[in-house]
């Protein structure tokens, strides 16, 4: 614990780079790089956030289809791959926004917040951080497309991939939002419970969202989540062969007076409550005390 | 660094009223006042975490609240609580300083080095900061708030609950700090024999400034013994006091305390010419208390036990081990 010789050569002081915008986007950088680093490095949450989602679908989702009708290899497995997807972007989404609640109690994010940055910049590279992390294991429960029937189109893939990042974008910014006010663990992760399984239950994930009863329906078309999985469980159902009984069965899509939403609108939609909820999480942690 | 009629309030609680001082380039200048006494939130205004509800500070020619931005980019900051991300090695808690504060890349591997060194953490770069000592986690905190070469470093409590020698360790690292960089440092404390590294003390006390001085002033002052006598009468002691040696008692805990030159051979005289009984005697060397009591009427528990119903619980007691 000596201190290095006073003759030692002397180093220049460190110079600083100027630049608003070039600073903020560095910050948006930085922050995005450091969750990533936690991730990768943090190789038990990368098992478990697997093994659940791997879980409903195998599991839970072969049970079902001994239930549900189905044809050539379309079962009811293919119906659910697309909201597990969803299911797996959502929990690692919201759960990564946890990282906010965790370094306010640990001190890390004063750190951040007393850097020569605009705080938009923070919460910007929180939520591209938690959005990445959730994309990521989607991509990794993509690869399990082969064992439920649906096939391996480089199309395909790359428009669930494309849809799941605008809903991880979406959920991380909610997540973050929800943060933003809160500084204790526990009581983020009940207000997490009360809302990822309603979203999750009321997002057609694991039953079609049409063909039931009105006051259940009316919640499914407030749950942002469904207006995610729709989408994508239309591209898997345009790249296998069901047939027309089947496809109103399972395919039935959200319907507003019977009017059924274009893809467009329900990414439009998801779009919306991303930017939405990004803006709110900046504006409360732009407020200073 | 200038702070000019700085005042704070939270709701009715005056946290800071209005204090006022100047510090130069260089200078190790220390807030020294009991936990409660607004160190911590003259500190936040200072480093633009907090608004101020009246007055101004500028640092390095910035003003506070209206460039907060500049004003960040030129300060360095040590909390009380670890602000380390334990799941990062030190090496890269350092580096997302670096880059967040724009320390441009070309020489970053080099501010890296030097600061690395500088508190003697160079071999533990790769290690997770979680596996690290409270010692070696301050010293890291130390490093991390110089590599951007902010001309204020602001060091809050930088030794609570270190043990003596990585205390005496960090204040090398301190002065070695001022001599390199030139760098001026702003530190609260609530331990008197961390003010004599200061080159000026400012005593507060219930969110007001009492007094600013050099060590040395202050020391001339602590530089008597402190003497408590466990009398039947006090006030008939104090009057006694007054009458044949012109000293001014006052009552403290239960007490009546006052300070002499050198209080051994001011016992026998004491015995020989007070004329009161005296239960029991105690003769002490000064302590911080005695600075703060000549200066507030009363002892520096006395004031925390005072002042910290309206705080909360200081964080760092709690985790004190």
């Amino acid at each position: 614990m000596r201190l290095a010789p006073s003759n030692a050569p002397a180093v220049a002081p460190a110079h600083l780079a100027g630049g608003d915008l070039r600073s903020d986007l560095r910050a948006v950088k930085v922050v995005w790089r450091r969750e990533l680093l936690r991730f990768f490095r943090n190789r038990l949450r990368l098992l478990t956030s697997f093994v659940q989602p791997v879980l409903f679908l195998l599991v839970l989702g072969t049970g079902f289809a001994a239930l549900a009708p189905s044809a050539g290899n379309v079962n009811f497995k293919t119906f659910m791959f697309p909201g597990i997807l969803a299911m797996t972007v959502l929990f690692t989404s919201l759960f990564s926004a946890i990282s906010i609640v965790w370094d306010r109690e640990f001190g890390f994010l004063r750190e951040m917040l007393v850097a020569p940055v605009r705080r938009g910049a923070i919460v910007v590279g929180k939520c591209a951080g938690g959005a990445t992390t959730a994309v990521i294991q989607g991509a990794l429960m993509l690869l399990l497309a082969g064992l439920v029937g649906v096939p391996y189109s480089a199309i395909l893939l790359l428009t669930l991939l494309g849809e799941m990042i605008i809903v991880a974008i979406a959920l991380t910014a909610l997540g973050v939002l929800l943060a933003s006010r809160m500084s204790e663990i526990q009581s983020f992760q009940a207000v997490m419970q009360f809302i990822v399984m309603p979203m999750f239950f009321l997002s057609g994930a694991i039953f079609p969202p049409s063909n039931l009863p009105q006051w259940l329906s009316l919640l499914t078309r407030l749950d942002p989540l469904a207006y995610a999985v729709d989408p994508m469980r239309r591209a898997v159902f345009e790249h296998v062969s069901a047939s027309p009984a089947l496809q109103a069965r399972l395919n039935g899509g959200i319907t507003w007076d019977g009017w059924r939403l274009p893809i467009g609108l329900e990414l439009g939609i998801v779009a919306a409550v991303a930017v939405v909820a990004l803006a709110l999480a900046v504006w409360q942690f732009s407020k200073a005390e | 660094m200038a702070a000019s009629d700085l005042a704070r309030h939270f709701g009715n609680v005056v946290a800071v009223s209005g204090v006022t001082f100047e510090v130069g380039e260089g200078e190790i200048f220390g807030f020294l006042g009991p936990n409660g006494a607004g160190k911590s939130t003259t500190i936040n205004m200072l480093c633009t975490l907090l608004k101020p509800t009246s007055g101004s500070a500028h640092i390095a020619g910035y003003d506070v609240v209206r460039e907060p931005l500049k004003v960040r980019s030129h300060i360095g900051l040590v909390f009380q609580e670890t602000t380390l991300d334990d799941y990062l090695t030190a090496s890269e808690n350092l580096r997302f300083h670096a880059e967040l504060y724009g320390v441009e890349p070309e020489i970053r591997a080099e501010r890296l080095e030097l600061v690395l060194s500088m508190v003697g953490l160079a071999d533990r770069r790769d290690h997770l900061v979680g596996t690290f000592s409270g010692g070696m986690k301050r010293r890291l905190e130390i490093a991390r708030g110089l590599i951007h070469s902010p001309r204020v470093l602001f060091l809050d409590e930088p030794t609570v609950g270190l043990d003596p020698q990585t205390r005496a360790h960090i204040w090398e690292y301190i002065h070695e700090l001022r001599d390199r960089e030139a760098i001026t440092i702003f530190l609260t404390t609530h331990y008197m024999d961390e003010a004599e590294h200061c080159s000026r003390i400012a005593i507060v006390d219930n969110g007001a400034l009492v007094v600013v001085d050099t060590p040395d002033a202050l020391k001339a002052l602590i530089g008597k013994d402190r003497i408590e006598l466990q009398v039947p009468d006090s006030q008939a002691t104090i009057a006694a006091l007054r009458e044949q040696f012109s000293l001014e008692a006052t009552v403290s805990e239960g007490a009546v305390t006052f300070h002499v030159a050198d209080g051994e051979e001011f016992v026998p005289k004491l015995f020989a010419r007070l004329g009161q009984p005296i239960s029991s005697i105690r003769v002490s060397r000064p302590t911080l208390d005695d600075v703060f009591m000549t200066y507030t009427g009363r002892t520096i528990r006395d004031a925390e036990a005072s002042t910290g119903e309206r705080m909360r619980n200081h964080p760092r007691m709690r985790r004190r081990r």
